[in-house]
């Protein structure tokens, strides 16, 4: 569904009138499969968002291209959208003049015209319910809901675009650890019951091996591995080795 | 509108939206609310003081200073305001592109923005009263040249704030256009920026306004303005020290108003300080604490 073919990116570095370049992604080739849940886990500054803002189509890369479904990702700014997303940083993820039913009524108007409002308002509550949220929920604004609220509201807002395939950048990363397990039984089981795909970035590998199907190593830009969960611990790179090792002891 | 009527439960705020709306009305309908004719000179009236007829008592030339007063609100008052919406109107549009557009466009307008800052206000007032000659329409078109940039400055930066949100990136990997973005996101969060900086900003022009009336560089004789009503009370200031006390004081009041409404205004639109439902919630709360008393009891 999504192919990433030799994607570089490079950021100006210094001021204005410097020429010199940060190389943030070098060579970057994966496929992913519809349906599956991708994981991509590497120390902070190794590129990983970065690569998740080319994915979503927010920035374009500077060579190498990203097909999704056969098209360019953000080439076409009204038909993307085959791909949503799920923040790290709580604080910020919802306007804070938006209730929670704006917010979440946001992404389910795309292209729609105001005759199907009552609609949405069931599709609201519905969403709200199977993210394991109170529908009462949909008046409140961000700031009086907890850390791990917002990011199921989030998540409801990302599965209303009906999108198949969800962007996970660090989703997990601010929240609280009993928290964080909620949440990740949140996404368990919405891919099972709506077929959703995940790509989840993270530096987490625990996380990552709980929910992930194969999982992408990275590291200064590069990729280092791309291994299936279940083979995990017959990674080849002996930077990965070394990463996991740290996770086990 | 809840974050209105929130501003309206605010006694001194209230007072102070009392007062700046009606110096605006007064302003507006001049002719019909002032007594007397402003420029009507009666010397055998010369510091009368308080009577029916001219409820201020009257000055030098025998003016009614009530009506002076009221039509003075139209320079002083009204023209800075419409300076202030253009140079705000031009402030803000380029805010909103350099701080959202970022990049190349962003330095181009940022570099032209830093050069009209680097001329100091007043002198640059001065320099173009002297080469377009003494007069209010002068001194406000050179508050536009002068204030433009500060506001670009100050709007673009707030607008940057906002335009990395992650709210806003979601926005964009909905392929929302950037228009709709600015509006719907971005808009709502830098009004409150936008309106304290302005507010602070218009009475400190008004203040301004009235230092270069005072000094004869703005509105000419006989028109009124506070300023210049202060400068002509001058010249009696210790055998009428009374002459000095009715723009003095109104300047005082107005521009006092302005600045209390302005900190009214920034914490009604925060939205932080607000709440969805905070009474009902807080009754709610109470029944609930009651209730397990009770059980407890």
């Amino acid at each position: 569904m999504l192919i990433v073919d030799r994607v570089d990116k490079s950021y100006r570095k210094g001021g204005f009138f410097s020429r010199e370049r940060q190389q943030v992604l070098k060579n970057i080739s994966f496929h992913y499969e519809q349906g599956e849940c991708l994981g991509i886990i590497g120390e902070s500054g190794c590129g990983k968002s970065t690569l998740g803002r080319l994915l979503l189509g927010i920035e374009k890369p500077e060579s190498g291209s990203i097909l999704l479904k056969g098209k360019k990702a953000g080439g076409n700014r009204a038909g993307s959208g085959s791909i949503s997303a799920v923040f790290q940083d709580y604080t910020s993820s919802i306007n804070p003049y938006f209730t929670v039913e704006q917010a979440i009524m946001e992404s389910l108007g795309i292209g729609r015209d105001r005759s199907s409002r009552r609609d949405n308002h069931a599709k609201v509550d519905r969403l709200l319910k199977h993210v394991g949220l109170d529908p009462h929920c949909r008046t409140k604004y961000p700031h009086e809901l907890s850390g791990g609220q917002i990011q199921r509201v989030c998540i409801a807002r990302a599965v209303a675009t009906e999108a198949p395939c969800i962007l996970l950048d660090e989703a997990i990363s601010s929240l609280d650890s009993s928290v964080q397990m909620q949440v990740l039984e949140l996404l368990k089981r919405l891919k099972e019951i709506d077929k959703l795909g995940y790509i989840f970035i993270t530096h987490d590998i625990q996380a990552a091996a709980f929910i992930c199907d194969r999982i992408m190593i990275m590291r200064n830009g590069q990729i280092e591995e791309i291994v299936s969960t279940t083979q995990l611990m017959d990674v080849q790179s002996p930077y990965a080795k070394k990463m996991l090792q740290m996770v086990i002891s | 509108m809840k974050r209105i009527g929130s501003l309206l439960q605010d006694r001194l705020a209230l007072l102070s939206l009392f007062i700046i709306t009606s110096t605006l009305l007064a302003g507006i309908f001049a002719p019909w609310i002032a007594p007397n004719d402003p420029e009507e000179v009666h010397m055998e009236l010369r510091f009368a003081s308080a009577s029916w007829e001219y409820l201020l008592g009257n000055d030098h030339l025998g003016r009614c200073v009530l009506s002076r007063l009221i039509y003075g609100i139209r320079p002083s008052v009204l023209g800075v305001l419409a300076v202030l919406a253009i140079s705000v109107g031009i402030g803000t549009a380029i805010g909103f592109i350099a701080g959202y557009f970022k990049g190349k466009l962003d330095a181009l307008l940022m570099r032209i923005c830093d050069i009209m800052l680097s001329f100091p206000g007043y002198v640059m007032t001065l320099g173009i009263i002297g080469i377009l000659g003494v007069g209010l329409q002068h001194i406000l078109l050179a508050f536009v040249l002068m204030k433009w940039s500060w506001f670009a400055r100050i709007i673009r930066t707030s607008v940057m704030q906002y335009a990395d949100a992650e709210y806003v990136k979601f926005s964009k990997t909905l392929g929302i256009g950037s228009l709709r973005i600015i509006w719907k996101h971005i808009v709502p969060v830098t009004v409150p920026v936008i309106a304290v900086t302005s507010s602070s900003a218009f009475s400190s022009m008004v203040l301004q306004l009235s230092g270069y009336s005072f000094l004869g560089l703005g509105v000419q004789a006989p028109h009124a303005e506070w300023g210049m009503m202060l400068n002509e009370a001058r010249e009696v200031m210790f055998s009428r020290p009374e002459l000095l006390l009715a723009p003095g004081i109104t300047t005082i009041l107005f521009v006092s108003a302005v600045h209390f409404f302005t900190d009214a205004l920034q914490v009604a639109l925060d939205p932080k300080l607000g709440s969805s439902g905070r009474k009902k919630q807080r009754k709610g709360r109470f029944q609930t604490a009651n209730l397990q008393g009770s059980e407890v009891a």
